[in-house]
């Protein structure tokens, strides 16, 4: 028994000593000052493998695809071989032809304007452009390409008249011809990594593209399947690698795993599951806002109690639709239906709210998108911060640049700006010290709502913590706070209550005691499979027996 | 790391401050060196006053037209237009007061009305249908220009009242005709306009990030209408300052205008207040162009050097406030 036992084990080293994995990563580290955001991962890809990434934020996941695209170089120490022949890292350019690899990142990288077959073949017709193009073998040509793979799609249509699911399925195939032309050269398979492709597909979307997959795997290619949904991973996958706080954490052959089991790699602890939802009976702050039927960019009718002086977590996976609700309830995206009842008015109707009307109800939205929806870099500091309150700096018919400079200085010190120059840009600031002072613009205001949006992304922890407190006090005066993010260490820190998404719906309320990083996370991943039973029971009960 | 920064920003402070005062004055010292240099070469005939009034009342419609074009610039839209528009209202009042005997104060009333229409008329695409504003506005210039030509027969139109010939250049102060003043008085408005007001401050940011605006309270599509009808307003308004000058309607001289007032416009905005178009620079840009032109035609230089000089300058004027505007602007995040 044993002794059969190590020859399997030994035939099956030999095989892999003869036929090399496609790719494999050894030692790879990468250092950003203090912090090591990969520490010594390894990883082995075979021919014809599907090949799972899972892990948080923050897990090194997103550093290691950066590595892997040449974004990064890696520290010292690390190996890279591709079809057994070393790599030198970092990779350039022009390797990923060579070699056979291609990228399909969450935004496709496809010119909308363009028509499939200028996406498809824009690579072929830029290289080979000698002479005149010769469109109707190029058409033929994509034709073929496409119903090779089994995609139906017109190859004169635009792109950005294509529904989201031909588009994925265009930028996949285009990503596997690209190595399939290189592998036809060298003889040997590519490699496709595939980030985070699902999350704004419907279910059949995902079916497509899984059958799109199998067939690039039938052909001896390998890919790298990037997702937050361990059930998506469950179906596609052969093989799983989870990185948790920069290391691999575990690596498993996906028929032999569990949807707990993944779950448990990826946290990095069980899954209690028995835990019966236990209220705890913190003191309840009375509601400050009502929001009763709300919906529209995706979001079906959801109903949102908001306490005064409570700090409210939203948060879920990508695509789950948590960062919607602070957008919708500003005005800032239109919803199409819902009302918002604050204590002693009658309800408003949502759908009819503006940015203007909602900073009349002493509302604040705090983007996301600093640079584009936040502040302006080429203003001053003072005229960013100052911007809603304009009106108070404007007396006797003249605007007082003094007063408002004045006023800036002193909220700068207040926030801790750095340089506390008013005067300044605000693009001469820090990204971290930008958001000081637009978090400064809204909380001077001390509005009676505040929503915001990923507060300290690409902010430092000592602004973080700053931010935290300002907040945390501002909360115990009685400032309701929305926050959207999917860090669930910060939610933890500061919120009272969790909300967590999953396509669009609340699946689950954390409150009290509860709210913890390890329970916001789990809640993340087990909520796919909450929100299924909350579609459809009966389905998801035949897939579970 | 703190004790730094702040060493840092004292040592920098003050050095920065002697830059930007002379960056503030940069334009208007070398407009003195260009008078200084013709003056020198022409003693005579370009050093007197007499000159400068020619100067300063036959540019005031530049002028107009250079603060015109800073509104819709400043909230995010161009406005290439205001030469065709400033024919239009000077082609209206010589039909209607030469050929259909209006009263005058009409003429200039429907003149300028005229403008709020074409402001609303560009609104409607720019704004309402989304069109980009270089492309509506330059497919109106060529609609206007073709209504001119209809309008007046292509031909100049003489015989305008002279009450409105007296308004605009037969008085003087300091031996520079009004119309001059008319202009510095748009100027100061817009001044105060743009620097002492929440509405100019908002306009800016309309202009730098509509994002940012909308979701900060500004009503953007609001902000963007009132700017296009304030140009085709302003620019209306140096039509009849135009007709004025010349007592007659020309249905072609008035699109020479725009080339220096958009130069104007761009150079402007590398003075006074660097990096934003400024009213106050875009006149000094103007007259600072207008003495180039006047000086070199004077030396006997042939016609097509003024094209090559207007043209020229749009291109270094845009490129200059493009360094001085990209020194400051680096992304937020």
């Amino acid at each position: 028994m044993k002794n059969s036992e190590t020859e399997v084990l030994d035939k099956q080293n030999k095989a892999a000593s003869l036929t090399p994995p496609t790719l494999r990563l050894e030692n790879i580290s990468k250092s950003f000052q203090a912090t090591r955001a990969l520490d010594s991962v390894s990883i082995d890809v075979m021919p014809g493998e599907v090949h799972g990434l899972l892990g948080t934020n923050g897990s090194g996941k997103s550093t290691l695809i950066k590595v892997l695209a040449g974004f990064h170089a890696p520290d010292a120490g690390g190996r890279m071989q591709f079809n057994g022949q070393d790599v030198s890292l970092p990779l350039k350019p022009s390797d990923f032809r060579r070699l056979g690899m291609s990228f399909v990142h969450q935004n496709l990288g496809l010119v909308p304007s363009l028509t499939v077959l200028e996406n498809l073949r824009l690579a072929q017709i830029a290289l080979a452009a000698k002479g005149m193009i010769n469109w109707r073998r190029e058409k033929a040509a994509a034709h073929e390409t496409l119903e090779r793979y089994g995609v139906h799609i017109e190859s004169w249509r635009r792109v950005d008249e294509l529904s989201a699911v031909n588009r994925a399925l265009l930028a996949i195939v285009r990503a596997f011809e690209e190595i399939r032309e290189g592998s036809e050269i060298t003889g040997k398979p590519g490699l496709v990594l595939l980030d985070e492709p699902t999350p704004f597909l419907p279910k059949e979307g995902v079916e497509k593209l899984f059958d799109l997959v199998r067939r690039i795997k039938a052909h001896g290619s390998s890919v790298i399947f990037i997702s937050h949904d361990i059930e998506e991973v469950m179906q596609i996958t052969d093989r799983v690698t989870v990185l948790r706080d920069g290391r691999v954490s575990g690596q498993i052959d996906t028929r032999d795993a569990t949807h707990e089991k993944m779950v448990e790699m990826i946290i990095g602890r069980k899954l209690e599951r028995s835990a019966d939802p236990q209220t705890l009976l913190t003191e309840k702050k009375p509601t400050f806002a009502s929001i009763r039927g709300l919906q529209g960019h995706g979001i079906p009718p959801c109903d949102i109690d908001i306490g005064k002086g409570e700090i409210l977590g939203m948060t879920g996976l990508i695509g789950s639709g948590y960062d919607k609700i602070p957008y919708l309830v500003f005005g800032a995206n239109s919803a199409d239906g819902g009302s918002i009842a604050l204590p002693g008015a009658e309800p408003m109707d949502i759908s009819a709210m503006t940015p203007k009307k909602a900073i009349k109800n002493n509302f604040a939205l705090l983007p996301g998108d600093r640079a584009e929806q936040s502040g302006v870099g080429s203003i001053s500091i003072f005229e960013n911060m100052l911007l809603p309150d304009i009106e108070k700096y404007f007396s006797h018919g003249f605007l007082s640049n003094r007063s408002m400079k004045k006023e800036a200085f002193r909220l700068g010190q207040e926030y801790e700006v750095r340089p506390n120059d008013p005067g300044l840009s605000l693009g001469a600031l820090s990204g971290g010290n930008a958001q000081k002072v637009l978090i400064a613009r809204w909380m001077k205001r001390q509005p009676m709502l505040l929503l915001l949006d990923e507060p300290t992304q690409g902010v430092d922890v000592g602004t973080r913590d700053n931010i935290f407190k300002a907040l945390k006090l501002a909360a115990s005066k009685g400032m309701s706070i929305v926050c959207a993010s999917t860090d669930a260490e910060q939610l933890a820190e500061i919120c009272d209550r969790v909300l967590v998404f999953a396509r669009g719906r609340i699946v689950e309320e954390i409150t009290g005691g509860d709210v913890s990083k390890d329970n916001i996370t789990e809640a993340c991943y087990g909520s796919v499979e909450a929100v299924e039973n909350i579609i459809h029971p009966q389905a998801s009960q035949k897939t579970q027996s | 790391m703190t004790e730094t920064d702040k060493a840092a920003s004292t040592a920098t402070g003050p050095k920065t401050n002697y830059l930007r005062i002379f960056e503030r004055f940069a334009l208007i010292l070398v407009w003195l060196l260009l008078i200084a240099g013709f003056s020198i070469a022409m003693p005579v005939s370009f050093f007197n006053w007499g000159n400068f009034s020619i100067l300063f009342a036959s540019y005031a419609p530049a002028a107009l037209l250079a603060l015109a074009i800073i509104v819709p610039l400043t909230a995010g839209d161009y406005d290439l237009s205001v030469g065709a528009t400033l024919t239009v209202s000077s082609c209206l009042i010589g039909v209607l007061n030469a050929w259909y005997d209006v009263p005058i104060v009409a003429c200039i009333i429907i003149a300028i009305g005229a403008g709020v229409f074409i402001g609303l008329f560009h609104s409607l695409f720019i704004v309402y249908f989304r069109i980009p504003s270089l492309v509506v506005t330059l497919g109106s210039t060529s609609l206007m220009t073709g209504i001119v030509q209809w309008m007046t027969n292509s031909s100049t139109i003489g015989g305008i009242d002279n009450a409105l010939i007296m308004a605009v250049v037969g008085g003087r102060f300091l031996n520079v005709p009004y119309v001059f003043y008319y202009a510095l008085i748009a100027m100061i408005v817009m001044w105060y306009i743009f620097d002492f007001t929440p509405l100019g401050r908002r306009l800016l940011f309309v202009g730098r990030g509509r994002e940012v605006a909308r979701l900060n309270g500004i009503s953007v599509d609001k902000m963007r209408v009132g700017a296009l009808i304030t140009s085709a307003v302003v620019a209306s308004i140096g039509g009849v300052m135009y007709a004025g000058i010349l007592g007659s309607a020309d249905p072609y001289s008035g699109l020479n205008y725009l080339l220096p007032a958009f130069a104007a416009a761009f150079l402007g905005s590398t003075t006074i207040l660097p990096g934003r178009f400024n009213p106050l620079g875009a006149v000094v840009a103007v007259y600072f162009l207008g003495t180039g032109i006047t000086g070199l035609t004077m030396l006997g230089i042939p016609l097509w050097v003024t094209n090559v000089f207007n043209g020229g300058a749009l291109i270094l004027a845009v490129t200059i406030s493009q360094l001085t505007r990209g020194r400051e602007v680096t992304d937020i995040g």
